[in-house]
């Protein structure tokens, strides 16, 4: 065992688990629970379209089917779509841009039990007959207190809290550790297109979670303490929620859109065995698109009789995003025509599928832009086809595509390929049959959100095909879980580099050791593994002691200091169950917010106070800035 | 039932339904060119064993710069139809026939205008229109958002309470169409239709003086005693029948309610059987309606149908 | 790997200040946070006012002497900060220890002028929705403005129990920021509670 296996070695056991602050057993961690969250509410899919496989059909009532499609919607959004980007992005970021954890690992593993806390209550409070029942994005006044009595819709709205505050802490990761902790030499234009992606969307969720978070509080405090903000007869108004919430509602479908279009711009081109084509537009094309996301809200409200100059404004909007989005796609086909001919993987398929899938959401996204369109598309069926067209396809398939391909660097082993190729073709097949006939469902007059139709409504046989293609797509999740339970107990083991792929993540063990790389690798390219002499040069000199990373200079990537990493701790775990009491007393008392208040502060000061043994073992090398100064190291020194 | 938007009824609709067309026929077409491309892209050819680290032929880098040109006219041009289409359905000629439309949970209530109050009509979860003649629609909500939508003749217009928002409808084809709510709005959201029947316009003329009128006299004894019934126990407090003291507005107004073709905004066909059945029991149709039971006696409940039946 | 040529950091410092030092970019990140969070409040404020028939609703404007005093308590409470932020700089303990002591005097009286501010505005949350915005931007503020008084309790104790390291002066550093950005973000809300509906 090196200095470095001992210093970043977590303790054995449960109290080394849920002390780590190693961002891989973190990341691991959260994306396992993001996808029981996904299973859980693609199941509660299943059980809706067996209800409306039938004409009214009597499986399900109103009240349980009202919970069921709120579940759904709230669970795939806040608890899978956004978090699992997250994760993955916990995972690769540092490893991508060569450092050995996140700025912020202490912050880290706090986000992620907040994250599990606030999910597990959700699904307590589903189970226990009170969840959530007025969809996703719970309008007011139905979801009001005059229309929604009982507690369902504020645990609604603090399963918000839970996972916003969770995903800005992630955010606020990303940021700092892409913009302060890149190997040297990895200037910004050598970043790797994922964390280019990662990097916008930490800006999206940064710029746009706060809007729910402030709706979602207005909501509570109307249903707790009588507030006035939604009550027209009160000066309040029920268009302000759909502002506040669309606001962020718009962006946060990018949020989810644009991880997956850097997990493409990974894939692709290594399957390619090409530089991707047009590195700059793709990075000009997602700051585009984040900008331009925040400007879309509107086109969720055209049928509340706005004025209609502002809506061509959105429209336009609305419609001109398909540009920044379809240079991406002409960029990656440019790189397939000039690259080699692409050797035939799963993660390639999924790439494909998204291809065949995502374009028709983007059309029927342009469609839904269109305000005149809109006024019958809207609320229909049509709608349900186009989000999951654009989520499912420009999200759930490079996903999955990544989780193929990164699959071997997180485990060490190599996932089946008959098996994937079995969950490609029902997942794809199944997707289409599920989704693509509520395209016509929607032009044939069927509004969202209902729990049964008449027989004389003519929906019947196109639900009922839509039915047997969720169910194949339930099936190709099964197959998944197979795929990845009977790799971990005897897949074949991957390499360092099993796809011969360029970047960073790809030069280290597979699992990687807990402090990523044994050298932080100088770069000077941007796809370094394929460059002849990688690398051209090593760190040395960090201190290994205690955890520490390198930390680079924004503009340059020269490096700069040495930060000294926080040690495991269970402080963020107790943080997370001190914040849990905080916020779920809120939904019963305002007072909670004084009397919670008391332990998050303690758990918090826990977790900051220095131990004196840490303080000693960081005196021992430390170096202060006006030491260095006074010696005139600038950067570090090559030699040869 | 005809609740297509293909299937247009009206110059509304119509536009909407060319102007879908005509997104779907480019859509349709870009689609065929990416997927192409993909195609092409993935074709098996000689490999080599070195990854391709030479820069982007200026060709390839044209290309993507023509596509993306190409798709930003396309954009605009489909962005400029719709701002056409737009202004087409904004404008309404000045003569409409004024009609309010408040939204309940969940039910609709209809109340055709006039000058003279004593000349309007209140109905509920029907709607009968002139062929030929503009109508314009004023929206509101007593309690949560709903959304009127009738696909075969326009696009939906949300009903907002704190705001009035406004919709023209214009029928050129005579026929019977179906509207639903399209805006989830709680329990039964599910059952919250509407049945609209477009007439040629003296038809139409004939059914508003009918629906003026007070409600019919009934004439056989079990109507009668269907009367009796209906004044003297609690459907007094929520609906009412003009010509009776039976005035209130909470639930549909029930004077002429034996001509509509579906009760209980569209859970049921209207017939003698299944008006009982409801009126016994609305939460075995409708969970979560705000209508109680009735504690009727079966021969009570059955007068009451009959009564309710000729209220033609 | 190879690994003849090495790139040496041996002799680079342990920690920094400013925008060099992690700690900042976290706290910059809280601080757009937040702002986001003010300025869509704000927005929600002036978003009510259009929508109504007069403004304040049903109520006269709110006393200004209260609020105006916390003005002048806040915008005076930046030099101690600042002079907190400089000692950190220089890493002199002494200066740092005897600075946030003032910061936190300053820090108590804002909060008593604070409480009084709340009794003074004329309207109450649950009367209308202009009450309802009054009271959420007011207790916005007041959240950051206690949340930051406790870090700086917490911080100043530190300084003088230990174990310190050089790496506390970067947060004292950090901390004087923070605070910079609450006593900024009062100034539109300020301006907006008391202000906006006597000016306009």
């Amino acid at each position: 065992m090196s200095q470095l296996d001992c210093t970043w070695a977590d303790s054995p056991g449960l109290v080394g688990a849920l002390a780590t602050v190693d961002h891989k057993r973190i990341a691991i961690r959260y994306i396992v629970t993001t996808l029981v969250f996904f299973a859980l509410a693609g199941l509660l899919a299943l059980v809706m379209r067996t209800q409306l496989a039938r004409a009214d059909n009597d499986l399900v009532g109103p009240d349980l089917y009202n919970q069921l499609f709120s579940m759904h919607g709230s669970a795939m959004m806040f608890l899978f779509a956004v978090p699992v980007m997250e994760a993955v992005a916990l995972y690769l970021v540092p490893l991508m841009v060569g450092t050995r954890n996140v700025a912020f690992p202490r912050l880290n593993a706090y986000g992620y039990w907040l994250f599990l806390f606030g999910g597990l209550m959700s699904f307590t409070v589903f189970a226990l007959n009170i969840g959530p029942e007025a969809g996703w994005f719970s309008y007011v006044p139905l979801a009001g207190p005059q229309y929604s009595p009982g507690k369902r819709t504020d645990f609604w709205a603090q399963l918000i809290t839970f996972t916003e505050v969770a995903a800005l802490i992630g955010a606020v990761q990303i940021i700092v550790t892409v913009f302060k902790m890149r190997a040297p030499g990895m200037t910004l234009s050598r970043l790797p297109m994922f964390a280019w992606a990662m990097l916008v969307t930490a800006f999206m969720i940064v710029f746009a979670m706060p809007s729910v978070m402030l709706a979602s509080t207005f909501l509570i405090t109307d249903r707790l303490v009588s507030t006035q903000f939604f009550n027209p007869a009160e000066g309040g108004d029920v268009l302000l929620w759909q502002h506040m919430f669309w606001f962020f509602g718009h962006p946060e479908v990018y949020i989810i859109f644009v991880p997956a279009l850097g997990m493409i711009s990974e894939i692709l081109p290594a399957f390619a065995r090409r530089r991707v084509v047009g590195y700059l537009g793709l990075v000009i094309a997602l700051v585009s698109i984040a900008f331009l996301s925040f400007g879309l809200w509107v086109h969720h409200m055209f049928t509340t009789g706005l004025p209609p100059l502002g809506m061509s404004f959105f429209t336009v909007a609305s419609i001109m995003i398909a540009l920044p989005t379809g240079l991406q796609i002409f960029c990656w086909i440019a790189t397939l025509t000039t690259g080699q001919p692409v050797r035939f993987a799963t993660p390639i398929l999924f790439v494909i599928g998204f291809f065949f899938i995502f374009v028709i959401g983007g059309m029927t996204g342009v469609m839904l832009g269109a305000s005149t369109l809109d006024q019958q598309l809207h609320d229909s069926y049509f709608v349900v086809a186009h989000l999951h067209y654009v989520l499912i396809g420009g999200a759930v398939f490079p996903l999955f595509a990544g989780f193929h391909y990164w699959f071997p660097k997180i485990t060490g082993r190599q996932l089946s390929e008959r098996l994937g190729r079995w969950n490609f073709w029902l997942f794809f097949i199944g997707f289409n049959v599920a989704f693509f006939p509520m395209h016509i469902l929607g032009l044939e007059g069927m509004p969202r959100r209902v729990y049964t139709y008449s027989a004389a409504s003519g929906w019947e046989g196109l639900n009922l095909l839509a039915t047997l293609g969720a169910f194949m797509v339930g099936a190709s999740v099964l197959v998944f879980i197979c795929n990845v339970v009977l790799t971990l107990l005897r897949g074949t083991r991957a390499g360092d580099n099993p796809w011969g792929a360029p970047g960073l993540e790809w030069a280290t063990a597979s699992p990687p050791p807990a402090y990523n790389f044994s050298d932080i690798p100088v770069v000077q390219s941007r796809s370094p593994l394929w460059e002849e002499n990688f690398p051209v040069a090593t760190v040395a000199g960090l201190p290994e002691s205690v955890p520490t990373v390198l930390v680079t200079r924004l503009h340059d990537a020269q490096p700069d200091h040495v930060a000294l990493l926080p040690a495991a701790s269970l402080w963020p775990l107790l943080a997370a169950l001190a914040t849990t009491v905080l916020f779920i007393g809120t939904v019963f008392s305002p007072w909670a917010l004084i009397w919670g208040s008391v332990p998050v502060g303690i758990t918090l000061i826990g977790w900051f106070w220095p131990t004196a043994d840490e303080a000693r073992r960081h005196r021992e090398i430390e170096i202060r800035p006006r030491e260095a100064e006074q010696r005139e190291v600038a950067f570090g020194e090559l030699s040869a | 039932m005809n609740h297509t938007a293909l299937a247009p009824g009206g110059p509304f609709a119509e536009r909407i339904v060319d102007l879908f067309w005509l997104f779907g026929v480019v859509a349709g077409v870009v689609y065929l060119i990416v997927i192409g491309f993909l195609v092409y892209g993935l074709r098996r050819r000689p490999a080599g064993t070195e990854p391709v680290m030479a820069p982007v032929s200026a060709t390839t880098l044209r290309a993507i710069g023509v596509a993306l040109g190409v798709t930003g006219i396309v954009l605009v041009g489909l962005a400029f139809s719709d701002f056409l289409g737009n202004r087409a359905l904004a404008h309404v000629p000045p003569d409409a026939l004024r009609i309010r439309v408040t939204a309940h949970q969940w039910w609709w209530e209809i109340e055709y205008q006039d000058p003279l109050v004593t000349r309007r009509v209140m109905t509920a979860n029907q709607l009968t229109l002139p062929t030929g003649r503009p109508v314009v629609l004023e929206l509101g909500s007593r309690d949560v958002i709903h959304s009127f939508w009738v696909p075969s003749l326009q696009g939906k217009k949300d009903l907002l309470p704190g705001y009035t928002t406004t919709l023209a409808l214009l029928a050129t084809r005579a026929g019977d169409y179906t509207g639903e709510c399209a805006e989830f709005c709680g329990f039964q959201h599910a059952h919250m239709s509407l049945d609209v029947a477009a007439v040629p316009p003296d038809e139409f003329a004939r059914w508003l003086d009918v629906q003026r009128a007070a409600a019919a006299e009934p004439e056989t004894d079990l109507q009668r005693r269907g009367r009796e019934v209906f004044l003297t126990s609690s459907c007094r407090a929520c609906h009412a029948v003009q010509g009776t003291i039976a005035a209130a507005r909470l639930g549909p107004d029930l004077t002429h309610v034996g001509s509509r073709p579906r009760i209980a905004a569209g859970t049921l066909p209207n017939n003698s059987t299944n008006m009982a059945a409801w009126i016994a029991n609305p939460q075995a149709f409708k969970p979560g309606a705000r209508m109680p039971a009735s504690p009727l006696a079966s021969d009570d409940l059955g007068a009451l149908s009959a009564y309710l039946g000729s209220l033609q | 790997m190879n690994a003849r040529t090495t790139l040496d950091v041996s002799r680079l410092p342990t920690y920094a200040f400013g925008h060099r030092s992690l700690m900042w970019w976290g706290t910059a990140g809280m601080i757009v946070i937040e702002s986001t969070l003010f300025a869509i409040g704000l927005v929600g404020y002036f978003y009510l006012r259009g929508i109504a028939h007069e403004w304040p609703l049903s109520a006269p404007p709110p006393e200004l002497r209260y609020g105006t005093w916390n003005t002048a308590i806040l915008l005076l409470s930046g030099i101690p900060n600042q002079l907190a932020a400089r000692a950190a700089l220089r890493e002199d303990l002494g200066a740092v220890r005897r600075w946030m002591l003032v910061c936190l005097a300053a820090g108590v009286a804002f909060q008593v002028v604070r409480a009084l501010e709340f009794t003074a505005l004329n309207t109450h949350w649950s009367r209308n929705a202009y009450g309802s915005i009054v009271y959420a931007l007011l207790t916005l503020h007041t959240v950051h403005m206690v949340t930051d008084f406790v870090d700086t309790a917490v911080l100043a104790v530190l300084m003088f129990t230990g174990p310190l390291t050089g790496r506390r002066f970067v947060d004292v550093s950090e901390n004087a920021g923070y605070w910079w950005f609450v006593i900024g973000a009062w100034l539109p809300i300020y301006f907006t509670i008391y202000l906006v509906p006597r000016l306009f």
